[in-house]
């Protein structure tokens, strides 16, 4: 082979290798990536059932409710909540009155979720948290907690 | 007084790194040999100041000084001794200051280890090593000061998070800086080739150790971070795909791109301009790793409380060493002249595609862990980015790169023979065959797994093919025993073998997770319950108290046909200074699987909620990470890097017209 069709079939591999991985990226980008809302925001964009989201706010006070390994409970931002239904291990961070961000999908009674993530650290909230509570009015800067919840840190 | 040191040592080290950063840089353009030589001794000096104020802030964890806010805000009187000293770096002050520490452990590394090196790129390196050690210090200083004082002392503190409180802590992230940060020493070496006009054969034979070494810690840097997240997060996941994963697995990929792109460069004098990108690449991507875990722009187990000043700081850090070392390269890099050439079908061209698959799988990771940042940025929609993804941009490319690596081993350098290659491999491709055809019969399971574990196998058997066919066709023409044979081979040789081996074995640990077992129930004393092959017995629930916790304590045995084969003890820690509970696994090995427990408190009083696991071969992905590592350090170990390096260096720097 000449030193010119080397060069060709150099340039050629690396636009099939990163055609492919673009491609790929592409494809996976339009259906695998998981939208964060409030549950206001949940409420006013009226999504349809069977959307897979990811929702954040506090677990309402008195909301908790197990039945075996089942658990029920209201993710607020103090203005709407949405029911949330789960089977599993939950964080060791979860409970009432705190941070958490579930992912799941939506149906006409609220919401089944697949992942519940609690804040890590006490010591704050999870951003999405504090921008979905901020959204509903109801976080104050200067305190770092909530207000009206009797949560936060 | 001993804090009041440790201050002051830093800002020493400081003013040493301003220094250091100037003066031999003068020297090279000058071609000043007194100015050049101040570098190696000023760069000790600097390690001895910044390991001063590491030793003081390491003192004042363990004495409990609570007049520091540092060690107020991470640290308690009754913590264990052990988590005092692994604390000092579980915090984000604490973390940089380890951060510079390893910097200017490198440094100082290069500075005695690197003095058969040509004076000119010797002083180069180490100015460059402290520009980036004067940035980070003077980030430390300004935004991150660990030594700032209360005016007030409590007589408390609040305590380490608990989930820090682990012995894997203590590995972890030493280990993983020692990865990250020591890519700055080739980025160091990249920016010095720039600057000196060094970029040849030499610079890559040097430059090779030292990404191996930096590329060893990385490896077992991020396998402990998985195992740790293994069984403190409680629920046997150990990859998750988090932003701050992804943060430290860009750096490996192109640390283990450049690993083999330099192979090219010091062999065939090909690749150049590009083995000194991925060299500056790799830690540009470090240093991003570094933007996404402390400027708190990611909600993260790794993120610690957040100051948006330090953002900004180590945004301009990034900023000027990646558009910096950019520039450089744009300016310098047309004056290469194009190296050798080869045919396609070849080691080389192996080593191409290599790059290109491994760049590739670099550019999702990145594009999947900065697009829900640029995306937020832009339009404000948030978004996750999580496993699915990744399955379906990352698994597909680097699974073929996992195929073709066997192949690529066994072709000869300039020209090589795709026939004669297979025909070597059809043994590794035979018994991988069986053993995929084998488990279906015995198991079934998920196709992508039996297609894993047959992969696996190949990769594994297949990565030995070309010692093997080395060591028989000597054994074959030249007379001698066959271990002589064996030994006669380079050790690179033999860590590529490993290396690659290894990844074949954690890919067999991800296989075996398709055969996994699990169950989740609620279990009273007494009760039994099957997971995968063995029973397991709750035998009792009690309290139990440690030094800064209470937890409730699970006593569970493990049967197999009836027979008692060991004991796990899952517990619930309660850690009553910062109100918050942990999860702590009870796990077993059995072979190279695991029984992996947890707990959580039940409904009903004396009874727990029990999450119970088998997973075979799960401890094969860690295992298999080692045995990478074990690779690595074989070829570090290979007679080319340790004595060429030092006798042609002397040679050149004795030299250096000759040369050219």
């Amino acid at each position: 082979m000449t030193r010119k069709r080397k060069r060709l079939a150099l340039i050629l591999s690396a636009f099939i290798v990163l055609g492919s991985g673009l491609g790929l990226v592409l494809y996976a980008l339009r259906d695998n990536i998981v939208f964060f809302y409030g549950p206001s925001e949940v409420l006013a964009k009226d999504l349809s059932s069977g959307t897979r989201i990811r929702i954040g706010g506090l677990v309402e006070q008195g909301s908790l409710s197990h039945q075996g390994m089942t658990v029920h409970f209201t993710v607020t931002d103090g203005k709407h909540g949405i029911p949330v239904t789960y089977t599993g291990p939950l964080p060791d961070l979860f409970r009432e009155g705190q941070g958490v961000v579930a992912e799941g999908v939506l149906d006409s009674s609220g919401m089944t979720a697949s992942t519940i993530l609690a804040k890590h650290d006490e010591r704050y909230m999870p951003r999405e948290v504090v921008d979905a509570l901020k959204k509903a009015g109801r976080w104050q800067e200067n305190a770092g907690t909530a207000t009206g919840m009797g949560g936060g840190s | 007084m001993i804090v009041e040191t440790g201050h002051f040592a830093l800002v020493l080290a400081l003013a040493l790194a301003l220094v250091n950063a100037a003066v031999p840089l003068c020297g090279v353009v000058g071609r000043d040999q007194r100015l050049m030589a101040v570098a190696p001794s000023v760069a000790l000096a600097g390690f001895f100041l910044v390991a001063l104020a590491y030793a003081a802030l390491t003192y004042a964890h363990v004495t409990s000084d609570f007049s520091l806010v540092n060690v107020v805000e991470n640290s308690h009187s009754a913590k264990p001794l052990i988590y005092k000293i692994t604390g000092v770096w579980g915090n984000h002050e604490g973390s940089m200051l380890l951060w510079v520490l390893i910097l200017s452990l490198f440094a100082a590394a290069v500075a005695v280890g690197g003095r058969a090196m040509p004076v000119d790129l010797h002083a180069a390196v180490l100015a460059v090593q402290s520009w980036i050690a004067a940035a980070f210090l003077l980030f430390i200083l300004l935004t991150s000061n660990p030594f700032a004082r209360l005016a007030n002392p409590p007589i408390e503190g609040q305590d380490l998070n608990p989930l820090l409180q682990d012995p894997g802590l203590a590995i972890h992230p030493p280990l993983l800086y020692l990865g990250y940060v020591g890519l700055s020493i080739t980025f160091s070496f990249a920016a010095a080739a720039l600057i000196c006009g060094r970029i040849d054969a030499v610079w890559a034979r040097l430059v090779r150790p030292w990404t191996l070494v930096a590329w060893i810690f990385l490896t077992l840097g991020i396998a402990m971070g998985s195992y740790w997240a293994y069984y403190t997060l409680g629920w046997g996941g150990f990859w998750f795909w988090d932003p701050v994963e992804n943060a430290s697995l860009m750096p490996w990929i192109a640390a283990t791109a450049l690993l083999h792109s330099a192979t090219v460069m010091e062999k065939r004098e090909a690749l150049k301009v590009w083995t000194i990108f991925l060299a500056i690449l790799a830690f540009s991507l470090s240093l991003i790793g570094t933007f996404i875990v402390r400027s708190g722009v990611l909600t993260s187990v790794h993120a610690f409380a957040n100051d948006p000043r330090r953002g900004v700081f180590i945004l301009a850090i990034l900023v000027f060493f990646i558009g910096g070392s950019l520039l450089l390269f744009a300016l310098r890099a047309n004056a290469l002249k194009p190296g050798g050439f080869f045919a396609p079908v070849s080691r080389e061209g192996a080593l191409v595609l290599n790059n290109l698959v491994l760049s590739t799988c670099c550019a999702t990771v990145f594009v999947g862990t900065l697009y829900p940042l640029a995306l937020e940025a832009l339009t404000g929609e948030k978004i996750s980015v999580g496993a699915p993804f990744y399955n379906l941009t990352f698994v597909p490319l680097f699974l073929p790169l996992c195929a073709l690596m066997p192949i690529a081993q066994t072709l000869a350098w300039k020209r090589g023979d795709l026939l004669g290659s297979a025909q070597r491999l059809i043994f590794a491709f035979g018994c991988g065959l069986a053993v995929m055809l084998a488990l279906f019969a015995w198991r079934g399971g998920p196709s992508i797994s039996l297609v894993l574990a047959g992969l696996s196998i190949y990769l594994i058997i297949g990565s030995f093919a070309d010692l093997a066919t080395r060591i028989l066709g000597r054994a074959a023409t030249v007379k001698g025993h066959l271990f002589a044979h064996a030994f006669g081979l380079p050790r690179s040789a033999y860590g590529t073998a490993l290396a690659h081996a290894g990844i074949g074995l954690s890919l067999l640990g991800l296989a075996a997770t398709g055969w996994g077992a699990q169950k989740i129930l609620a279990m009273k004393p007494g009760d039994v319950a099957s997971v995968g092959p063995y029973d397991i017995v709750l035998q009792s629930i009690g309290p139990q108290t440690g030094p800064n916790y209470t937890a409730t304590v699970a006593h569970m045995a493990i049967r197999a046909g009836g027979v008692e084969i060991g004991d796990v003890d899952p517990a619930v820690r309660f850690y009553p200074t910062r109100q918050v509970s942990r999860a702590e696994a009870g796990i077993k090995t059995i072979d190279f699987g695991q029984i992996y427990t947890g707990i959580s408190d039940g409904d009903t009083p004396g009874s727990v909620n029990a999450r119970l696991y088998w997973k075979p071969l799960v401890t094969c992905i860690w295992f298999g990470a080692v045995v990478m590592a074990l690779g690595g350090l074989c070829s570090l170990s290979d007679r080319r890097l340790r004595i060429g390096v030092a006798r042609r260096a002397r040679k050149l720097a004795a030299a250096p017209q000759a040369a050219e």
